[in-house]
């Protein structure tokens, strides 16, 4: 029987075939899957800001950010087996369509540029991309073949 | 010293929930002039909550809303969000403007009524905050965008991200003879704004 994992936002989970990894409902938000295909290991991430390091001091939620995220999921999925990883990512959409709303400018964008250094530099290759525009979407990440189906209102719902 | 959310003392918890309950007052007189009708309101739930618990709490993520987004800035700093049920947005947008409702989504026109609520809104809750402290605030024009919830949802709780997992959420219903609205408000506010309110008020840490 395969199971839903609901990944909440700032939130992570790994898990093997036959489940599926289910995040909904990313706006500037990035959902990273990350998969091992001889193993059938992955996980998904839900990153909401680019870099720790802007953090208020008292921070502790590794997994708010995409630089600090990646790297301890990584060591997860290494730790159960997964040697060969490779990245799906979706997201970091523009929900608003005035630039600069805020002092974060284009928040969705900058998520997605630090989530493609972050993995980058663990060396994990972007296998598929369906990021920025200006819409939602909910990423089901199915373990069993490695596919992310992205699904929006009022769109085709796009497998990759 | 006030650096996040979870650093709140129950007392100044409180002066936020009063903020709201005044905030839901004042939309109900303005909502009525707007609307030429007697509006009142049910008791405002306003609670301190955790983002995936406010994502829960508008209905699930992935429901087809309407939401309004606005700043405030002038001595007090953040943004507010209206959240309104796709249903509830037509019905209210119908009284106001007079065309057929044949279409699925929202017109222009209705669009436009509905940033004028938020508008509306807006300034009422952040009248609020300038009721009990006497700050200067301004407020933005109203940006509105129909998606799925939590993605609407996701933008002021990423503004506002690096100051704690916390929001202010306010859950507001008003009523009239002819119409129901229920509205989810979350309203945010800088550090530094959140101490400025308590220093004011006499409860600065």
């Amino acid at each position: 029987m395969s199971e839903l994992i609901r990944v909440g936002i700032s939130d992570y989970a790994k898990a093997k075939a036959p489940n599926i990894l289910v995040t909904f409902a990313l706006g500037s938000c990035v959902g990273i899957c990350l998969f091992d295909g001889a193993t059938k290991t992955g996980g998904l991430s839900h990153i909401m800001l680019p870099d720790s390091t802007q953090a208020a001091r008292n921070e502790t939620n590794r997994m708010k950010f995409a630089d600090t995220a990646l790297v301890d999921i990584v060591r997860d999925l290494k730790g159960m087996g997964a040697a060969r990883l490779t990245a799906k990512i979706a997201g970091g959409a523009q929900m608003f369509s005035t630039p600069g709303i805020g002092n974060l400018g284009n928040i969705g964008e900058r998520n997605v540029k630090a989530v493609k250094a972050a993995l980058a530099s663990l060396k994990i290759p972007i296998v598929a991309e369906d990021t920025g525009k200006n819409y939602g979407r909910t990423v089901y990440f199915d373990l069993s073949t490695g596919v992310m189906k992205v699904q929006s209102i009022g769109k085709t719902t796009v497998e990759y | 010293m006030i650096t996040n959310y979870e650093e709140l003392s129950d007392m100044q918890i409180d002066v936020l929930r009063e903020i709201g309950n005044i905030g839901a007052g004042n939309a109900a007189t303005s909502l009525g002039m707007l609307l030429n009708d007697n509006v009142n309101i049910k008791l405002p739930e306003v609670s301190i909550t955790d983002f995936n618990t406010a994502m829960d709490a508008v209905g699930g993520p992935e429901v087809m809303t309407v939401g309004v987004l606005l700043t405030y800035h002038g001595e007090a700093n953040g943004m507010i969000m209206f959240l309104l049920d796709m249903e509830d947005a037509k019905n209210i947008t119908d009284i106001l403007v007079c065309e057929g409702n044949e279409e699925e989504g929202l017109s222009e026109m209705k669009l436009s009524a509905i940033k004028e609520i938020g508008n509306i809104l807006g300034s009422a809750y952040v009248n609020s905050i300038a009721q009990i402290t006497g700050l200067n605030i301004e407020i933005s024009v109203p940006y509105v965008a129909i998606d799925m919830a939590g993605a609407l949802l996701s933008v002021p709780i990423v503004e506002f991200g690096a100051i704690g997992d916390k929001v202010l959420f306010i859950n507001e219903g008003f009523y009239s003879s002819c119409y129901e609205l229920a509205s989810e408000v979350i309203m945010f506010a800088e550090v530094e704004t959140l101490e400025t309110i308590m220093e004011r008020l006499g409860l600065g840490g």
